[in-house]
């Protein structure tokens, strides 16, 4: 699978748009993932922003400068939504996605590019509405879950949430057509002789994704147009007085989030499996079961919904099988795990900034599994339930990871995006900064949480002062992360250092290093031919 | 792996891949239909669920028990009553607890008043604790099956009728329960037609019984 770059230096005899119609009629999945990236980008700037605010309100006891606690709690809310529909699925899903699906399974483009181009114009006019939501009446302070009756027009009767809805509508739109538009890509016009079996562990991850997407998005867009009725319509799906439950909204809502958890998650293991084994120049280890357990997570984070609400008042067997079935995720999560580690071993390990960044990964990753499996007792969420102890799992095991393994496909693939290699020796620092930051961010609100420190609060009592302290700092010195990886981006695409086809050598056996770099407006116009496992 | 040539032909050859593609998108868009129709078919789903499982202490709906299934053991029954703030009514029971044999019918009594100005439509949930106990618990009569409204400064008992089946000593899950509380939290009815006509004809009476309407609610688990 070596021989086929030859067909893809074509860059000058095509209709390639130019100014403002290549970007907004942009039917190139490379210009469309690049401007995926982009709205990522500005999203991570707003959303750490807003977690940074909550931090600094934090820092000590007492309240320093939030005075309208309805502010904290738009900040806090702002924080969750944008990090999740608008930075950490646009980059890893329509970022890396569009970006490198039809790079690395040999197709010149996506099934759809027209509708590509609205999946991305959606999500831009989600983000619209979500700005908008935040600066009329109050804006919505009902944190990302959107429980009623704090969502209910009772607690909120200005228009924030309901934009906030339309919004999450938009966001969900847009989802499900880049869904469909992968799934249809990697069912039907992967390369001959990619068989599913051959395809890297990005584009499983991808697929897997795509279908959790199909099946989750729909409920919660059901569930928002319940509560949009309720709030505006006299219905009362959510509401006891006309015979609704407001439990109904945290079932739909978590039959959604769940799954939203490991759409998050899943892309990031794709992208950490690519770069596990192009810096161990060793195919990943078990492929098979690599790809399988990422279905086997898909299929097995559909019934474990209810753990996020075991103070609900569920009966105890119910809690057992929420257990259980919680529970079960770990092995193939261990699965992955063990897998990573053993194609490092023996490996002729390069510690690359990429690479850097999947260690990274992948000690966040057990770290945040680790306290998962704590929680996934009914028993000890009972006391750990809306603590900060759950607020350090899930940034350790998702959000954190989730960037993680964005940070390392942007340094992953940079070269290949922009023809540009990035300053190795401040990508390096820029993670080491990073990698600090996020543990003296996270690891003391396990402490300040299994202590009792409840979440969604600007005030706490002096008791807790310490480990908020560290937390608050830092949050800080991972903002000056964050700012770096500004400085390296625009190093980068100002170096005049030309960045090879393959920058990796002889790991990086996958499609897209076949092709130039910058990689060409159109590639694999002749379809190349595979005849290995790219896991050969 | 092994990959015979001719079979990487035969993918290259493949009919239209355009007919191919639409074949999958429509496929995919039917499903995204049918898990939306899912979440909205969640809402009657649930409630059927909660009624038949006694989830969340949903209490049963019977017709009256069998006379001989009743058996000699008690169990107290502790009442409950609450009201949501944005409904100016005073809801109490009128007994605290009654003390029952299992299979027994027994008739307890609660009362409101409308403390405000303008008569108002109120709609009860209820549920039993501990939740365990709901399979077990059956009404044969209850103000929370309607919406009730009440006249300003209205005053009414209302009446619930229920048992207690005798198969709760059956369940080892259940075996240990010896008091059950009943609880009821009133609603400002989300349909307030019914008050809002008895405002503009604006009927006096003092009549003690309350006004049921036709409307059936069924709260939810």
């Amino acid at each position: 699978m070596s021989d086929t770059a030859h067909a893809d230096a074509h860059d000058h005899d095509d209709h390639r748009p130019t100014g403002w119609r290549r970007w907004v009629y942009s039917t190139n999945h490379k210009d469309i993932g690049t401007m995926y990236l982009a709205l990522a980008m500005i999203g991570a700037i707003v959303g750490t922003a807003a977690s940074v605010l909550i931090r600094m309100e934090l820092h000590e006891p007492g309240i320093q400068f939030v005075t309208d606690f309805q502010f904290y709690n738009v900040l806090v809310t702002a924080h969750g939504f944008i990090m999740v529909f608008f930075v950490v699925m646009p980059a890893l899903i329509g970022g890396f996605g569009n970006w490198f699906i039809p790079l690395m399974i040999g197709t010149p483009d996506m099934a759809f590019p027209r509708m590509n181009n609205i999946s991305f114009w959606l999500l831009a006019a989600a983000l619209v509405l979500l700005v908008i939501a935040g600066l009329i009446d109050g804006g919505p302070g009902t944190g990302w879950t959107v429980y009623p009756p704090l969502a209910n027009a009772d607690y909120h009767p200005g228009m924030a949430v309901d934009f906030g809805i339309l919004s999450l509508h938009l966001a969900g739109a847009s989802s499900i057509l880049g869904a469909i538009n992968f799934i249809t890509t990697i069912i039907n016009m992967r390369a001959p002789g990619m068989t599913f079996h051959r395809m890297p562990l990005f584009i499983w991850a991808e697929f897997v994704t795509a279908v959790l997407l199909l099946l989750a998005i729909p409920v919660l867009a059901g569930a928002l147009t319940m509560l949009l009725t309720d709030r505006n319509f006299g219905t009362a799906f959510f509401s006891p007085g006309g015979g609704g439950d407001p439990l109904l909204w945290q079932h739909l809502f978590w039959f959604f989030g769940h799954p939203e958890v490991y759409i998050i998650v899943i892309p990031a293991f794709g992208v950490i499996s690519q770069v596990v084994s192009t810096f161990s120049k060793k195919p990943v280890f078990g492929y098979l079961g690599m790809a399988y357990a990422m279905a086997a997570i898909g299929v097995v984070g559909f019934v474990v919904w209810a753990h996020h609400m075991y103070t609900v008042g569920f009966n105890v067997e119910t809690r057992a099988y929420f257990t259980l079935a919680t529970m079960v995720i770990a092995v193939p999560t261990g699965v992955k795990i063990f897998s990573w580690l053993a194609t490092m071993w023996g490996g002729s390990i390069k510690f690359d900034t990429p690479m850097l960044y999947a260690f990274g990964f992948i000690f966040l990753f057990v770290v945040g599994g680790v306290t998962g499996v704590t929680l996934a007792n009914a028993g000890a969420d009972m006391a750990f339930h809306d603590t900060y102890f759950v607020v350090a799992h899930f940034h350790y095991v998702l959000s954190i990871a989730a960037v993680f393994a964005m940070y390392a496909g942007f340094y992953y693939w940079i070269g290949k995006m922009s023809g540009k290699q990035y300053p190795e020796g401040l990508g390096r620092l820029q993670f080491w900064i990073s990698f600090i930051g996020v543990n003296v961010l996270f690891f003391p609100q396990h402490f300040a949480g299994m202590a009792g420190m409840p979440r969604r609060i600007p005030d706490f009592p002096d008791a807790y002062a310490g480990w908020n302290m560290i937390s608050s700092w830092g949050a800080y010195i991972t903002a000056v992360g964050g700012l770096l990886f500004f400085v390296v981006l625009w190093k980068t695409l100002k170096s005049d250092k030309v960045a090879e086809a393959n920058p990796w050598g002889v790991g990086a056996d996958t499609l897209e290093w076949t092709v130039e770099s910058p990689a060409p407006f159109h590639t694999h116009e002749q379809t190349p031919a595979i005849s290995t496992q790219p896991a050969e | 792996m092994t990959d015979q040539p001719d079979k990487i032909k035969l993918r290259t050859t493949a009919a239209e891949p355009k007919t191919r593609n639409g074949v999958t998108a429509v496929i995919l868009f039917g499903l995204v239909a049918g898990m939306t129709g899912l979440a909205f078919a969640s809402d009657p789903l649930y409630r059927i669920f909660c009624k038949v499982t006694g989830y969340g202490g949903t209490t049963q709906v019977a017709e009256a028990p069998a006379e001989s299934t009743i058996i000699d053991q008690m169990v107290t029954v502790r009442f409950d009553a609450n009201v949501n703030k944005s409904l100016p009514w005073r809801f109490r029971p009128v007994q605290n607890t009654v003390k029952v044999r299992l299979g027994e019918q027994a008739l307890a009594f609660f009362e409101a008043t409308n403390v405000s100005d303008k008569p108002i439509v109120g709609t009860a949930t209820f549920n039993v604790a501990p939740f365990k106990a709901g399979e077990y618990f059956n009404k044969i009569e209850c103000f929370c099956f309607t919406e009730q409204v009440l006249k300003p400064g209205q005053t009414v008992q209302m009446p619930v009728t229920f048992f207690v089946d005798p198969a709760i000593i059956k369940d080892r899950n259940t075996v240990d329960v010896k008091t059950i509380t009943l609880s009821y939290t009133f609603f400002a009815g989300e349909d307030q037609s019914e008050a809002q006509k008895l405002q503009t004809t604006s009927v006096i009476s003092n009549d003690a019984e309350s006004i049921k309407i036709s409307r059936e609610v069924t709260p939810k688990g």
